[in-house]
């Protein structure tokens, strides 16, 4: 078995191998919804809104895993409470929630080191907590996937379609708005804040460009996150390097592979 | 009119400000309403009116108990990029991919961002007509098509079955006077 195989069956690594698989499987699909909606921005805003709570949870003593919940929970009932939608929203977002993550770290016993270890990712010190946080999300997905693919398809191509008929689209809309924001508090208190965005934005992005059909749109992005995932997790332990950018270096790796493929299928095939 | 599926009565609809009306008329299963008119006359503010998208500034629109819409907009969303297919697209209006017409067999399997203007159109027209539905409102449908699409999108029309009322908006008065029962021309100052 080589030194690769090796870690990834390490006891010592285990609950965080599994941790970071159910976040990933979990966080790719999330993408796939969220560029639907033209709003992956939605998940780097998140990621800095929960990035902010889990730091100023633990200023107070709290779990930072409870912080980051509350950071980006509250910022997706606010915003479905606002029924905006769009990137703009997400942009303030983001400054919101970087400015606070700063302000606290510079003005709390915290400090700047665990600021940056929540950008960074600290999946390696994952625990029990983390992991069922991570299979409940999951598990909270597999539930509300199959409610949420199909309206938020039809709300996204024919729009107007549920409302001549009178049906109610904001639970929808506010379901997909609770599960990014939990898919982002979880992502960020394992995975970082960088390595969460990379993993709900990269495979989505390729499997938009590649996949043939919607379900296909779904197994091509959660093969891509879980790759990358499994790759980067590997690779940052036999190279001693953080998780958080390897993940992101893997993932970027990944969809130009993907679309450097796609390229060379073309020109073989003529496909347009 | 207790066989309505749908009737208006002085309806003054628009945005922010009134674009159409007054306008009275009904709609019962079986016909295929044409709404001619020009440009900026509000033919689709009256479809939007109707549809729950469009304010409603005086009148009023009764609907039959439980009516059923389906409504195909005169700009279908297109996104880039679209990875969903053309059955995609029908399965999230509610259709069986499997009885689209033999014209939409070849478009099911592509991406739509594969797909020209014209096809990508007649797929949404067949979402509204393919639908389980009493009432279809039709925006424009011959918008992108050649000369050989329209045929299709006539034979589309053809299916609507006589259980059912089609609203139908058009600026080419020819193709209402071939697909309508009967044709309301909309100008700035009314209808006739």
């Amino acid at each position: 078995m080589n030194e690769g195989l090796a870690l990834l069956v390490d006891p010592l690594f285990r609950v965080p191998l599994l941790t970071g698989l159910a976040a990933s499987l979990a966080l790719a699909p999330i993408g796939v919804l969220l560029m639907l909606r033209d709003e992956w921005l939605a998940a780097l805003g998140l990621a800095h809104l929960a990035a902010a709570g889990a730091l100023g949870g633990l200023a107070l003593g709290a779990p930072g895993l409870a912080g980051a919940g509350f950071g980006a929970l509250g910022g997706g009932l606010v915003k479905g409470a606002l029924g905006r939608r769009g990137n703009g929203v997400y942009g303030f977002m983001i400054l919101i929630g970087w400015a606070l993550l700063l302000l606290i770290a510079a003005n709390s016993a915290v400090g700047e080191g665990l600021g940056q270890a929540l950008i960074d990712g600290q999946l390696y010190f994952a625990r029990w907590p983390e992991l069922i946080a991570a299979l409940v999300l999951a598990l909270a997905l597999l539930w509300s996937l199959p409610r949420l693919a199909w309206p938020l398809l039809r709300a996204r191509l024919l729009p107007r379609l549920d409302r001549a008929n009178g049906r109610a689209a904001w639970r929808t809309h506010l379901g997909m708005d609770l599960v990014a924001a939990l898919g982002m508090a979880v992502g960020t208190a394992t995975l970082g804040l960088m390595g969460a965005f990379a993993l709900v934005f990269v495979p989505a992005w390729v499997a938009f460009r590649v996949a043939r059909g919607w379900r296909a749109t779904w197994v091509v992005a959660g093969l891509i996150g879980v790759a990358g995932y499994l790759g980067a997790f590997v690779l940052a332990l036999a190279l001693d390097q953080p998780f958080g950018p390897v993940l992101v270096a893997v993932l970027v790796l990944l969809a130009w592979g993907a679309s450097a493929l796609q390229a060379g299928w073309r020109l073989l095939t003529g496909w347009r | 009119m207790s066989e309505s599926l749908l009737r208006l009565d002085g309806l003054v609809a628009g945005h922010r400000a009134p674009v159409v009306g007054p306008l009275s008329f009904a709609l019962g299963r079986g016909e295929v309403l044409g709404l001619w008119g020009g440009n900026g006359s509000g033919k689709s503010t009256l479809l939007n009116a109707i549809a729950r998208a469009a304010r409603v500034f005086a009148g009023t629109i009764r609907r039959a108990p439980g009516l059923r819409l389906s409504y195909q907009e005169q700009r279908p969303v297109r996104l880039e990029p679209m990875p969903m297919t053309g059955a995609d697209l029908l399965r999230a209006a509610g259709l069986d991919p499997r009885r689209a017409p033999a014209p939409l067999g070849a478009l099911l399997g592509q991406r739509l961002d594969r797909l020209s203007g014209g096809q990508y159109q007649l797929l949404c027209v067949w979402c509204a007509l393919g639908a389980e539905v009493d009432l279809v409102l039709l925006d424009e449908p011959t918008n992108n098509l050649d000369p050989g699409a329209e045929r299709s999108l006539r034979a589309l029309l053809e299916t609507a079955r006589a259980d059912r009322a089609v609203l139908l908006v058009s600026h080419e008065r020819a193709f209402l006077d071939a697909v309508s029962t009967r044709v309301l021309a909309l100008d700035a100052g009314g209808w006739s």
